[in-house]
């Protein structure tokens, strides 16, 4: 193993975490996984429930699929991958509405919608099948760190502007702007709630991540 | 009137690209050119048209509580939603590869020009999610789910073709540095998504 001779967090290892986040985001650089990062996004709670079922998913994806890299005969590895990613689904789908029914209610299908999610399927695709089991789960646990990131930056901006109030798992929903600012005329942009809105948000963060790095920038 | 109630709903008011964001990433990554999001529309519906309603057979004879009564009296309060997730993508993945074989046999000109977007269309979202949403809604008949199948299959190829005709013309613009690509991708399927809300109003 790979821990015999390098640390469990050696530089290698941490950048395998660090660069999905910011310049290899898989959401506003790789296009992938846009799918059910979106529609799940008008308030915060939902996005950070989204955001932790896809680093569980991902992260088991990827140690099962690594750890099973030399046994799956490459012609069926798609079926396989989709079989142990839905299994894995089923079980964050049983657990989310055995103790968080009302947020399952409010994800309903984009939960089992996970197993298409294209980041997922592509790092196993890319990654876990050609290295070790350690890396393979740095690399799902940066991936869906980034992946994450974004959803609670646009769950964020949305809820916040959208109904002033912010949500947590576990804490309930907090009102943010303070009565004051309604009574002087204050109010809350509606538009944000609807679901166009999530798109032009991930857009505008595209914009400015990519004016920050111009190295980023595409032709067209 | 019903039927054709589900198939507008499906391709206006419940779109699955601008209500739902499914099949985000075909939609992002082959909406370059307006000839080859054309034909992964194609696809789309045809396979969406074949999994709904062999997925609706499914969850009403297999899945359901109760729904394998058919088998004998024992078997009646047996449950077995929990597994649709892995029935519904076995479905899909067998499908898309049946209907590969099946095209390649019968009509070669067809498969060239759907070939290499076949395979892809088996971890397209909006087909599981149109399984998902068929489960969901328990429509009332395999007729109401085979035409909400292809409904939004036909909502999806027109959003497809829609942004991949304006990113054609958006190449001669001035767009900010930063925002080429992607970026203005995003915002513009943003602002066609605000244009099909104004179907909302529509009472059906």
């Amino acid at each position: 193993m790979s821990s015999d001779k390098e640390p469990l967090f050696s530089a290698k290892n941490l950048k395998l975490i660090t660069t999905p986040i910011g310049p290899q985001n898989p959401i506003t650089i790789q296009v992938l996984g846009i799918c059910s990062a979106l529609a799940v996004t008008a308030k915060l709670e939902p996005s950070i429930v989204m955001s932790l079922s896809v680093v569980f998913v991902m992260v088991f994806a990827n140690l099962i699929i690594s750890l099973l890299r030399n046994t799956i005969p490459s012609r069926i590895r798609i079926i396989v991958q989709l079989v142990v990613v839905a299994s894995l689904v089923i079980l964050v789908d049983q657990i989310l509405k055995a103790y968080a029914y009302d947020v399952s209610r409010q994800l309903s299908v984009f939960v089992g919608l996970i197993i298409t999610n294209c980041i997922i399927m592509g790092r196993l695709e890319a990654f876990a099948l050609g290295n070790k089991a350690w890396p393979s789960i740095l690399d799902g646990a940066g991936n869906a760190a980034g992946y994450g990131i974004i959803l609670i930056i646009v769950g964020f901006v949305r809820e916040l502007f959208g109904s002033g109030t912010l949500s947590f798992p576990g804490f309930g929903t907090f009102q943010v702007i303070p009565q004051a600012f309604y009574d002087l005329g204050y109010v809350n942009n509606g538009f944000m709630i609807l679901p166009p809105m999530a798109l032009v948000v991930v857009g505008i963060i595209i914009w400015i991540q990519r004016s920050r790095d111009k190295s980023l920038i595409e032709s067209h | 009137m019903e039927l054709l109630n589900i198939f507008v709903k499906a391709i206006f008011i419940e779109n699955m690209v601008f209500a739902y964001f499914l099949g985000m990433c075909s939609y992002l990554a082959v909406s370059k050119t307006v000839k080859t999001s054309f034909g992964l529309g194609v696809a789309v519906i045809f396979v969406l048209g074949i999994t709904v309603p062999v997925n609706y057979l499914l969850e009403n004879y297999v899945l359901q509580e109760g729904a394998l009564s058919w088998l004998g009296s024992g078997f009646e309060t047996v449950d077995l939603r929990f597994l649709s997730f892995i029935m519904f993508i076995a479905v899909i993945a067998s499908m898309v590869q049946l209907v590969e074989m099946i095209i390649e046999k019968f009509s070669p000109t067809l498969y060239t020009s759907l070939g290499i977007f076949l395979p892809l269309i088996a971890v397209n979202c909006a087909i599981l999610g149109g399984s998902l949403f068929m489960q969901e809604r328990a429509y009332a008949n395999i007729g109401e789910a085979t035409v909400f199948g292809l409904g939004s299959g036909v909502g999806w190829l027109l959003a497809i073709v829609g942004i991949a005709a304006i990113r054609e013309k958006i190449r001669y613009s001035n767009v900010p540095a930063p925002l080429r690509g992607l970026g203005i991708t995003f915002i513009v399927t943003g602002l066609m998504g605000i244009a099909f809300m104004s179907f909302m109003g529509i009472k059906l």
